[in-house]
């Protein structure tokens, strides 16, 4: 209703303009709270925590003192005293290292010329990060791990998210296909797998610390049986981390497996009944019918668990304390062991590079396989 | 807990009336809260929550004992006390720990409530501890409630049946872990371990290494210290004696349990109570821990040596290992030379100088009443308490010792280690300066871990170190960092 100024409707009253204006904006009522919190919680700490990670902060009688430093706790982790920590031993790049260097490198230059012709001026932009975060990565990964160097903290965040993930995304696609098929029990196979992710991330960590235990744990008999009673995996960079990622893959196999579950459940029957009339095989019904309808499902979840798998703190802190030397080390528990001894501005620092990383790799992945996936879903 | 302990518990609780500061008096704290933060466990903090109560009934005062992750302990001291929070009036914590809160001026100055304090007799607390441990800038800051400093415990058994000595310097510890290595030594037929480490990272192994190094670098008294030049704060870090010292902790590894790089303190104690180990690098806990029902196979075996020394010392104007002489080592004893390493430094008890009056006067009672020797007497002697001695009367005889159940003989080595240690003109300090956290458990931690581990080569940890501890005093002041390293070895004004 469209009043003239001034003069109220006929048959309103005070009330029911108060009413009406209430309607209009119940809307941002009703979000204000929310958005509020997420402003004093999540959104200011991010912006503030740019002037820690700019600084000098020291404890003083009266609070905090910040001395402006520049980039200096970002430089020191690429070139500074931490750049062994935080990037691994750059040194001169051996032959295989140069050739995958090289090699991703020009398959990047490749995508993006083909982009030119495709993508807007905004879309370019977008994929010159992604590209630039590769060419540093696979320059990274040719200098320290392909040239038999060790590797720092941000590698080994890469690992626990990449090879960690992929693993955790099979496995879990794998039981939650078991338990989608007429099997008996699967009601109580479902529960006991579902456990895991119930449990908090500390009594996660310990449980495996005590069941990885190499003296006395209870997996020693077995790995006597095989002949590996004497394997120490805590003496070992590789085998750590590993040991690492399968612990961490044991909380988190649950949450694909029951995302994956729900997926595949809805995959209509008749579709797979009539492929099973026309002889298709399981194989086929598999990669033909149900793949490219979870397909959507899928990749947000994997989406999802990598952008969790980035912040892995817990398992090796509690287990190895980041050792032996840092390699089980992740940035989020270096940015936390640097907190720790009141240097707020480097870990501030590495939290940041924590951020981009993820949110240029996460987005990345979005833009150019979820999205994809979700266009050839859509037909 | 033992009967023993229980009823020492109680006696102590039936003195504690007699045993509080002459100034206190019964009811004078009605109504008063002390906060105390501490680490968890019953380690440290069960005790101070015994002797609370204790407390609490003579005085009137409550005493609450808050308990949080070690590493946690000083940031949020720090914070609490900084920030003008103030939840917390007692911070119990490493005595090295006080020099950093100290000079933001947030501990406060006990010096006029020991004037009026007729029980504390602080000329009974060692020395060292006295000096070094509680004061700051020649003001007592803090009171101690546990001693520490490494030193090597051996089997005594093992190396008898061995025919070998216990050993006097860092190669002779190799040389006789080699000998022992591989022996059943606590009946249960497996092959045992020449010696025991725990250099897990992230948690203590940065101060066995200093124990180690100690020796080669200090020559001179505790006034010299053995991280920094004094007079430039330049690290005495990337030269040979270091670098022996981190080659002789790698080389343990081979008489050591397989898993020593995921070991902490508290997982290496169980190995060693079950008999597993011949030798260790350990506090004073062990002497009382080996009294326990849980070390049964070891009860009166593990003996103590004061400290282990090095015939080899460093020539600071060149970098290289020389030979001791009475020149350049005047506190040598036979060729070699010693120098403790006060690891850790003790816990001790500070107050926050912006808590109420009344709080504070509590707290320092409270503080105090730990300190006496009536009480702490008995507290050192029971192996979980985690106090270490560090009063003259703890250790000018036997008795109290015998009295907890240690063999005289035990007793006598065990004391004698301790004073020996104590009393060397040579101890070596732990780290009290600005910033001593990021020094030790952040880089020194870090590339000592990461050198076991094979990640670096020993050249490259040492050039690491310096390079890291080079960028923490100019952070917080090469110069201001030269005025703390003076007061912290007692050298300043």
């Amino acid at each position: 209703m469209i009043g003239q100024p001034g003069i109220p409707p006929a048959g309103s009253s005070r009330s029911e303009s108060w009413g009406e204006w209430f309607d209009r904006h119940s809307r941002t009522f009703f979000i204000a709270p929310a958005v509020t919190l997420i402003l004093i919680f999540a959104v200011f700490p991010t912006f503030y925590s740019i002037v820690f990670a700019l600084s000098r902060v020291r404890f003083t009688g009266d609070g905090l003192s910040f001395r402006f430093v520049g980039l200096q706790n970002f430089y020191k982790q690429f070139i500074g005293t931490e750049q062994v920590h935080f990037l691994g031993k750059i040194e001169a790049m051996d032959a295989f290292g140069l050739v995958f260097f090289i090699a991703v490198t020009a398959a990047v230059f490749w995508w993006l010329y083909r982009s030119l012709k495709t993508t807007t001026w905004i879309g370019m932009a977008g994929r010159a990060i992604s590209a630039a975060m590769a060419i540093f990565l696979a320059w990274v990964i040719g200098a320290t791990l392909l040239s038999g160097n060790p590797i720092g903290t941000l590698l080994t965040t890469l690992f626990y998210v990449i090879i960690g993930c992929a693993l955790q995304f099979v496995i879990g696609l794998g039981l939650a296909f078991l338990c989608s098929q007429p099997v008996r029990a699967k009601n109580f196979f479902r529960v006991v797998f579902f456990i895991p992710l119930m449990i908090t991330p500390l009594g996660v960590g310990f449980a495996m610390r005590m069941v990885a235990d190499s003296s006395k744990g209870p997996l020693l008999p077995l790995f006597n049986l095989f002949g590996i009673g004497s394997w120490i995996w805590s003496a070992d960079a590789w085998s750590a981390r590993f040991v690492m990622m399968i612990c961490d893959s044991w909380q988190w196999i649950p949450f694909i497996f029951i995302c994956m579950l729900a997926a595949l459940e809805n995959v209509p029957r008749d579709h797979v009944e009539a492929a099973q009339v026309d002889g298709a095989s399981s194989v086929q019904i598999f990669r033909e019918i149900t793949w490219p309808q979870i397909v959507p499902v899928a990749v947000t979840v994997l989406l999802i668990r990598m952008i969790e798998a980035f912040k892995i703190v817990d398992l090796p802190n509690i287990m190895t304390g980041g050792g032996p030397g840092t390699s089980t080390e992740s940035m989020t528990l270096h940015s936390y062991y640097i907190w720790r001894a009141n240097d707020f501005g480097s870990s501030a620092a590495i939290a940041y590079l924590l951020l981009i990383l993820t949110v240029v790799i996460c987005a990345s992945f979005f833009n150019y396989v979820v999205l994809g996936q979700l266009r050839k879903a859509r037909g | 807990m033992s009967i023993y302990k229980k009823s020492v518990c109680l006696l102590s609780g039936a003195v504690a009336l007699g045993a509080l500061p002459g100034a206190s008096v019964a009811g004078e704290f009605d109504g008063v809260t002390v906060n105390i933060l501490t680490r968890p466990g019953y380690v440290i903090a069960g005790r101070l929550a015994e002797r609370g109560k204790e407390f609490e009934a003579a005085t009137g005062a409550k005493i609450v004992v808050t308990e949080v992750p070690f590493a946690e302990i000083f940031p949020k001291i720090q914070n609490d006390w900084s920030t003008g929070t103030n939840s917390i009036d007692v911070g119990v914590f490493a005595a090295g720990w006080g020099v950093e809160l100290d000079a933001a001026g947030l501990l406060e100055d006990m010096t006029p409530y020991i004037e009026k304090d007729t029980k504390l007799d602080l000329d009974d607390v060692a020395p060292y501890f006295r000096d070094f441990g509680q004061k700051i800038g020649g003001k007592t800051k803090l009171l101690m409630v546990d001693g520490d400093f490494q030193m090597v415990y051996y089997r005594k058994d093992v190396l008898e049946k061995a025919g070998l000595q216990p050993p006097k310097t860092w190669d002779e510890y190799l040389d006789v872990a080699s000998k022992i290595h591989g022996q059943d030594m606590n009946g249960d037929g497996q092959a045992d371990y020449g010696l025991c480490s725990f250099k897990k990272r992230n948690a203590q192994s940065y101060f066995a290494i200093q124990t180690i190094a100690a020796p080669y670098v200090q020559t001179m008294g505790t006034a010299q210290g053995f991280h920094f030049d004094g007079a430039t704060m330049k690290p005495i870090v990337n030269n040979e004696a270091w670098k022996k010292a981190l080659e002789i902790y790698k080389e343990t590894g081979k008489y050591s349990p397989p898993e020593e790089l995921n070991l902490d303190i508290t997982d290496m104690r169980p190995i060693y109570l079950a008999g597993r180990c011949g030798m260790f690098i350990e506090w004073g806990d062990t002497g009382p821990l080996q009294l326990g029902a849980d070390a049964a196979s070891v009860k009166g075996l593990l003996y103590a040596v004061g400290a282990v020394g090095a015939k080899e010392v460093l020539d600071r104007a060149t970098g290289k290992l020389v030979p001791v002489t009475k020149e350049n080592a005047p506190h040598s004893v036979d060729g070699i030379n010693y120098a403790p390493f006060a690891a850790f430094g003790g816990w001790a008890g500070a107050i926050n100088a912006k808590a109420d009056q009344k709080k504070k006067s509590a707290a320092y009672a409270f503080l105090s009443y730990m300190n006496q020797a009536a009480q702490s007497g008995v507290d050192v002697t029971i192996g979980e308490t985690g106090y270490n001695p560090y009063r003259n009367s703890q250790l000018a005889s036997t008795d109290l010792w015998e009295k907890a159940g240690m063999p005289k003989e035990l007793a006598e080595n065990y004391i004698g280690a301790i004073n020996g240690a104590l009393n060397n003109l040579n101890m070596a300090s732990d780290m009290k300066i600005p910033g001593a956290a990021k020094y030790t458990s952040v880089v020194l931690d870090t590339e000592i871990a990461r050198y076991l581990a094979g990640e670096t080569t020993v050249e490259e940890a040492l050039k690491n170190i310096e390079a890291g501890w080079e960028e923490v005093t100019e952070d917080f002041g090469r110069d201001a960092q030269i005025k703390a390293q003076a007061l912290a070895l007692g050298t300043g004004q």
